[in-house]
């Protein structure tokens, strides 16, 4: 019996990550409907992390343990998945969705485990004063919004009067993320609103679109994942919606969401806040590290893609707040308070990106006590069918603090308020 | 006027949608009809043949990744593209194939099993189907095209324009599907009607056992059954494949089935078609008037609420065989 129990202990061991290595779960998703996008993201994460073990023995002398939990997009799934990755103490959860996102931010800033989402979650998570635990930056839903707007008015000569903007947006919490900042913008620059909500999965559009059609809005805002990316731009096609004003928000603008559509997609464009493609120095090492030495992730076949270049933009951000706090701390074995110091001191430069090898891959970050977001500027990317490739079109976009900043107080305070916390940073 | 338009054009498309829907119920129909099974692994199937036909297509080698992984080698494809028309074909075998292993590994061991304990089979081929097409395709979104012509008809268009004053949409690709909605249809009915195999699949769903008192195999009936529903399947899977890609959600257009089902009865194909016209132009309308007033987004669950409303009132549905219990 004995015998029985140490060679379980042994195994759980063996399968467990090992105590000295730092650990940041991969909470992904390769089944279910959005395995094709989760399954991208998930090996991108895992690569970044294994070219630092291979090439650098870790982070500060520590080797990156990545245990992979599969979440298959459900909310109830990813919920289990933290239950069962907190015994192993995580430094930090990306869960890769907003529904798990908001059924852990409780339970982790309990536990006091940092929660990175970036580009998604709870938008108002970027005031840090009041979500001690989460980060999102570079960017959030909102960001997002006035991002588009802001390339709409460039478009647009700078005025945006009497035009008409539709938003088509998955009918959940994350798809109506958006609605509010629109409605704000719509009030400050004058132009109308058009929403047109589409329950999930969203293969079914053809109302929305019917609509689209009568009421020609100068341009069409798009919130959408998984198989109603696809369904809407071949809809937008299909009533030849001009596709240089179809603006997809950065989980709308994948190769998966324009390939079906053939050549009717070109033109498209999507936010972005990372870059795009293989054409980046840090390709070589992963070449050598990573893929020759047979240790890519899952299949090996999404390197420089969308999703693949998001999943390793996430893990170089929590690979450079890891070493932050490493500094902070003088201790290479951080902790996720330690982690969580790491990220509200986290400054990554233009010129540390090039150093990582990854040169104006994304916008520089500096985070605070307070600022958990960064400052939530994108860019826009747009697709050519022929080449069948993203291109970056634009600079960096700052968003229009003046009025993303009280929206984001307003529903800071109100979950301040609820769940009886008081502001810190002070 | 042009609101009045509107709501002409919402409504034509919407019976064109409602075609879609059908195609996917056909597929129920056809084996709830012969066997009293509610075969909840359809959607899925119409995936797995939209898997099969792409992969087939592109010369894609199955079970490519799984093969590397093993053997560490680079293998992805064949190096040649097959032509639509053949694939098709193909994949259509590999429809019959499977339905033959179906019947010999699930069904032969639970003949005259209770309904439920069917239905609970085919939960279980859905999941199995679904793991087993990705790991023989792989798991990413691929186009599909059959040649099926997509985009605005502006033949509709400028006809209706010149006649009304305002110009219709209809996708080319709805009025391919109901071209071939209607073929499949016609040729299903004759089949149960004229051909002796279709005379035998009737007698099957009449009554079990007096057809095989009369020497009827129900092992081949149900090859066969599932084997034109795999074919139905397959149909399914090209055209809502072709709108938006083949892709897991693919095997959800089920979801799209279960109010027509309910609506047009589960055992009749004209059935199918009525249910899912009725489903089609209902959700779009509803949409159209009362989507603005309560925030939109209606459309899926007005379809069961449509369903719902009827099946109170003919719990068998529009088209299905009327209920009789006799003590």
């Amino acid at each position: 019996m004995k015998l029985t129990l140490a060679l379980a202990a042994a195994a759980f061991m063996a399968a467990g990550p090992a105590l000295a290595d730092l650990v940041v779960p991969n909470m992904s998703y390769r089944t279910g409907p959005y395995a094709a996008n989760g399954i991208p993201y998930a090996d991108g994460f895992n690569d970044y992390f294994s070219l630092l073990n291979e090439r650098d023995g870790g982070i500060g002398g520590v080797r990156v343990a990545v245990p992979e939990c599969e979440t298959a997009y459900n909310t109830e799934r990813g919920v289990e998945c933290y239950e069962s990755l907190r015994p192993s103490n995580p430094l930090v959860l990306n869960p890769l969705s907003t529904g798990i996102t908001y059924q852990i931010i409780p339970r982790a800033s309990n536990d006091g485990i940092v929660i990175y989402t970036p580009g998604y979650g709870r938008t108002s998570a970027k005031n840090g004063s009041v979500f001690e635990w989460v980060f999102n930056a570079p960017a959030n839903y909102w960001d997002g919004a006035s991002v588009a707007v802001k390339h709409a008015l460039e478009v647009e000569g700078g005025d945006l009067n009497g035009k008409k903007i539709a938003l088509v947006y998955h009918n959940s919490a994350y798809g109506r993320e958006p609605v509010r900042t629109l409605e704000e913008l719509a009030e400050k620059h004058g132009f109308e609103l058009v929403l047109l909500p589409v329950d999930a999965p969203g293969q079914e559009q053809k109302s929305q679109w019917l609509q689209i059609r009568r009421d020609r809005p100068d341009f069409v805002i798009m919130y959408a994942w998984g198989v109603m990316n696809q369904a809407a731009i071949q809809e937008a096609v299909n009533i030849r919606f001009p596709m240089d004003r179809f603006i997809g928000i950065w989980w709308s603008g994948s190769e998966n969401d324009v390939r079906a559509a053939g050549a009717g997609a070109d033109g498209y464009k999507a936010l972005t806040f990372h870059g795009v493609g293989r054409d980046y120095p840090i390709y070589d090492e992963l070449q050598q590290y990573v893929y020759d030495a047979g240790r890519a992730s899952g299949a090996g076949d999404q390197a420089g893609t969308v999703l693949y270049s998001r999943g390793v933009y996430a893990a170089m951000v929590i690979a450079e707040a890891i070493r932050k706090g490493q500094e902070l701390s003088g201790e290479a074995e951080i902790n996720a308070a330690q982690l969580r110091d790491g990220f509200e001191a986290l400054e990554i430069t233009a010129e540390r990106m090039e150093e990582l090898g990854l040169p104006d891959f994304g916008q520089p970050i500096a985070l605070s006590c307070e600022n958990h977001g960064g400052d939530g500027l994108a860019r826009l990317q747009q697709w050519s069918a022929g080449d069948g490739q993203w291109s970056l079109i634009t600079d960096f976009i700052e968003p229009d603090a003046e009025v993303l900043d009280p929206l984001i107080e307003e529903d800071s305070a109100a979950f301040a308020a609820e769940s009886n916390i008081t502001p810190r940073c002070g | 006027m042009d609101q009045l338009y509107f709501a002409a054009e919402v409504m034509v498309n919407g019976l064109m949608t409602g075609v879609m829907y059908a195609l996917v119920a056909l597929g129920f129909v056809l084996i709830f009809k012969a066997s009293g099974v509610f075969n909840f692994a359809q959607g899925v199937m119409a995936l797995f043949a939209a898997m099969t036909l792409v992969g087939i297509q592109q010369g894609q080698i199955p079970f490519a990744h799984l093969i590397n992984a093993v053997f560490g080698t680079h293998l992805h494809n064949f190096g040649w593209t097959v032509p639509s028309l053949l694939a098709i074909l193909l994949t259509a075998c590999v429809m019959v194939l499977l339905a033959f292993l179906i019947e010999k590994l699930v069904l032969q061991h639970l003949v005259g099993q209770e309904p439920i304990i069917l239905f609970m089979a085919t939960i279980g081929l859905a999941y199995f189907l679904e793991g087993f097409g990705d790991v023989m395709w792989g798991a990413e979104i691929k186009a599909l095209d059959v040649g099926l012509p997509q985009g605005i008809s502006d033949t509709v268009d400028e006809l209706t324009l010149n006649w009304l004053g305002y110009g219709f949409f209809i996708d080319r690709l709805d009025i391919w599907a109901t071209v071939i909605a209607a073929l499949l249809v016609t040729a299903l009915v004759l089949f149960a009607q004229y051909t002796k195999q279709g005379r035998a699949m009737r007698a099957v769903a009449d009554d079990h056992q007096a057809a095989l008192s009369v020497g009827i195999s129900l092992r081949f009936i149900w090859v066969m059954v599932w084997s034109i529903a795999g074919f139905v399947a397959l149909v399914a899977g090209i055209m809502w494949g072709t709108k938006s890609g083949v892709q897991f959600s693919l095997s959800l257009i089920a979801l799209k089935a279960l109010p027509v089902l309910m609506l047009g009865g589960f055992t009749s194909i004209p059935g199918a078609i009525v249910g899912g016209l009725i489903i089609g132009v209902g959700e779009k309308l509803f949409e159209f008037f009362a989507g603005p007033l309560i925030g939109g987004a209606t459309e899926t669950w007005f379809a069961y609420v449509l369903a719902l409303i009827f099946l109170v009132f003919r719990p068998q549905g529009l088209f299905g065989e009327r209920i009789i219990e006799r003590v």
